[in-house]
């Protein structure tokens, strides 16, 4: 019996076997692998190195400015995209790649690396020309971890003014005004409430403020501090039943869990009229001012607080969101003076406030009233003035949930939010889950 | 002649193996101290149901993929394998998902099934405006389709190369004794393509055992809705840098690997394909 191979080349067995072991090993090692590379931070001797997102334009010439008066000191600037950037920064900070100055949401995240030694406390005269309800995401034992280096990012309700007056809907100023607005939009086919299910922390925001309004916003301070119980208070559930019966009410439409918001797709429905409101960040304006510059000069944008609920614990006023994004100092920085004058004379001054306000955002710095009376495009004067009055008249600004845990909850916390929203689980198994994730 | 291979294997392959396999005895988040944890992290991650829906997903995703593909690359591969210029031109048209990125082919997916602005907002494809990634009933085929699209090429390639080493002899004296297509496909060409389909098969289920890309991208980076293609490369990944559980998450990947390494040597061994026999004995 003659035995030919049927490709003449790899005849050994072993060898075969081998091969065959070997692509499944390098797949999966691959896999095992990947995140690890983190860009080298080498600098000369006396420069800093800095970390933040590729959108932070405006931050950017901060660096720029101080770069031509210090050209002893460079500060080189490195941008990322937003999507892993996090897990970026943590590996760099794991091999001690880490850059001097970095950006960050503050909250949980940030805490680790103070827990871990690993950022340097400021100087408190350095901080306090900043809103002091923004730096409390920055604060963690009395002393303050990070500068705000953009705007301020409370999560406000926006919505389209044709698709409202169409509808003979006024913007809901509460709950129950939310849940009549819904049913009538609805009938006229558009949808209610858009929102980027699939993003998963859109859905979060609802349950944020529907919590904050329910319980006070002390249910989830007491959380974020610590105490895993206090999701299984009795107002944790409530807002998740609320959350549901919206769902269930059709708010969000048919298709929001296929929506992801990098795709710009829960934006683009409020604009073109398909959905009538939408809760989002304040960056969202300036999103849809670069979308549809027209929707907005015809002034069919409005906003508005998250409305409010009679017979809830929380205050009507109270806000909830990111407040600002900070920029921190690593504790092994080399040139820590350099990055002390940055922080002090660059970030956020003068000519930085000017450009932030040009650009449609509120800076958490003190006392912007002439500044804002002196904007000249009215569209813009109109919302910075609403955003800077919503800000300074909260009686509390609680950081996004899945910014202020620590950040091996912020995944159970998401995955509860969707299954949550979709009502795979009962309004008290959140709760339940949560407190055990927690624990 | 294989040393520099080994070499590399060794350096790239056995030695971070080696290095996960000791990470998933320790607790590290990534920032802090490395510590010892014994089987703590197996305990764990062996209890956890989460881990159990995952392994639970992948092997669906394998087991449909495999289904799903393997006929049409067939078909594909038969319809490619004679000569002639516009079968080529096809060949061509075909092979090029396999050209593209799995991140450029998520997201533009993405945005295809997108309801609102995606395919289905053409007049007269409206029954495609379905939720189709976001409902937990459809996402994980969705997954599958999509991944059936980028990989349905290569594998159809496979076996356009393997019937053209058919001998057209075989054919030839089928045809003389009056055997039809169907006769010849069935007792000719699918006996002759046994180890083209082991090799097939092998790398697409193992393949989809560790398919992280496209189902991150599809995803939005969570698995979701809820937890319905958190497949478990995409749990290990969340674990270890999301949650910054490395000691967890490197337990789920030496999981990954023996589970993979166990498929790939048992598909081996079923199909004999290490015995070498020859379907060409008396060519």
């Amino acid at each position: 019996m003659r035995r030919i191979p049927v490709d003449g080349n790899l005849t050994s067995p072993r060898i075969r076997r081998v091969i065959a072991s070997a692509v499944t090993l390098t797949a999966a090692i691959g896999l095992a692998a990947c995140g690890t590379s983190g860009p080298s931070t080498t600098s000369s001797a006396k420069g800093l190195t800095m970390w933040a997102l590729s959108d932070q334009t405006i931050l950017k010439d901060s660096v720029d400015a101080y770069n031509k008066d210090h050209p002893e000191t460079k500060i080189t600037l490195q941008l990322f995209a937003n999507d892993d950037y996090k897990q970026k920064l943590r590996v760099a900070f794991g091999a001690d790649q880490a850059p001097d100055i970095f950006f960050s949401w503050g909250g949980g995240a940030l805490d680790d690396y103070v827990k871990a030694g690993k950022v340097d406390a400021l100087p408190a005269a350095d901080t306090d020309r900043f809103t002091p309800s923004v730096m409390q995401s920055a604060t963690f034992g009395d002393k303050v971890y990070g500068v705000p280096a953009n705007g301020l990012a409370p999560v406000v309700l926006y919505y389209n003014k044709k698709v409202l007056a169409d509808a003979g809907v006024e913007p809901p100023k509460t709950y129950d005004d939310l849940l009549a607005a819904v049913k009538k939009l609805k009938a006229k086919d558009v949808v209610p409430l858009s929102l980027a299910a699939n993003s998963k922390w859109p859905t979060l925001m609802y349950l944020e403020y529907l919590l904050d309004r329910e319980g006070g916003s002390q249910v989830f301070t007491d959380i974020a501090s610590g105490d895993a119980s206090k999701w299984k208070d009795a107002s944790v559930t409530k807002a998740n039943q609320r959350l549901q019966d919206l769902a269930k009410a059709g708010a969000f439409g048919d298709n929001a869990s296929s929506v992801s918001y990098d795709q710009g797709a829960s934006t683009a429905l409020l604009y073109t009229g398909k959905a009538g409101m939408t809760l989002m960040g304040t960056w969202e304006y300036a999103n849809i001012a670069k979308a549809a510059p027209d929707f907005l000069k015809d002034g069919d944008l409005g906003y508005t607080a998250f409305p409010s609920l009679p017979g809830g614990a929380g205050e009507a006023d109270s806000i909830v969101g990111n407040p600002s994004n900070f920029l921190s100092l690593n504790s092994s920085t080399k040139n820590k003076d350099a990055a002390l004058t940055y922080f002090k004379d660059y970030v956020l001054n003068d000519s930085q406030v000017d450009a932030y306000l040009g650009a449609g955002s509120v800076p958490p710095v003190k006392g912007l009233e002439s500044k804002l009376a002196a904007v000249k495009s009215s569209t813009d004067k109109e919302w910075l003035t609403f955003v800077y009055d919503l800000v300074q008249n909260a009686p509390g600004f609680q950081l996004s949930w899945d910014q202020a845990l620590p950040s091996d909850q912020a995944d159970p916390l998401l995955t509860n939010t969707d299954k949550s929203f979709l009502r795979e689980i009962s309004p008290a198994e959140f709760g339940e889950n949560m407190s055990r994730a927690g624990s | 002649m294989a040393a520099p291979a080994l070499l590399l294997f060794g350096l790239f392959g056995l030695v971070p193996l080696a290095g996960v396999v000791v990470l998933g005895l320790t607790r590290w988040d990534g920032l802090g101290s490395i510590g010892w944890a014994g089987f703590a992290n197996w305990s764990a991650v062996l209890a956890d149901g989460a881990t159990w829906q995952a392994l639970g997903l992948t092997v669906k995703v394998m087991a449909v993929s495999w289904l799903v593909q393997t006929p049409i690359a067939l078909a594909l591969g038969v319809f490619q394998a004679p000569r002639g210029r516009l079968r080529a031109l096809f060949a061509v048209l075909f092979f090029l998902p396999l050209l593209l990125s799995a991140v450029a082919i998520g997201l533009t997916w993405q945005a295809l099934l997108d309801p609102s602005f995606g395919i289905g907002a053409t007049p007269g494809l409206h029954w495609l405006a379905e939720p189709l990634l976001g409902s937990p009933d459809l996402a994980l085929y969705t997954v599958i389709f999509v991944i059936a699209w980028q990989f349905v090429p290569f594998h159809a390639l496979l076996y356009q190369a393997g019937i053209r080493q058919i001998p057209t002899a075989l054919y030839e004296a089928a045809a003389l004794d009056g055997a039809g297509p169907v006769t010849r496909f069935l007792h000719i060409t699918v006996p002759q393509l046994k180890y083209t389909m082991v090799t097939s098969s092998t790398l697409m289920l193992v393949g989809s055992l560790t398919y992280f890309d496209l189902v991150f991208v599809l995803s939005g980076g969570t698995g979701g809705p809820g937890t319905a293609t958190r497949v478990l490369p995409l749990a290990m990944y969340i674990t270890g840098f999301q949650a910054h559980d490395m000691g967890r998450a490197s337990a789920v990947a030496t999981l990954l690997v023996v589970f993979g390494l166990g498929l790939s040597l048992l598909m081996t061994r079923l199909s004999g394909f290490t015995r070498m026999d020859s379907q060409q004995e008396g060519m």
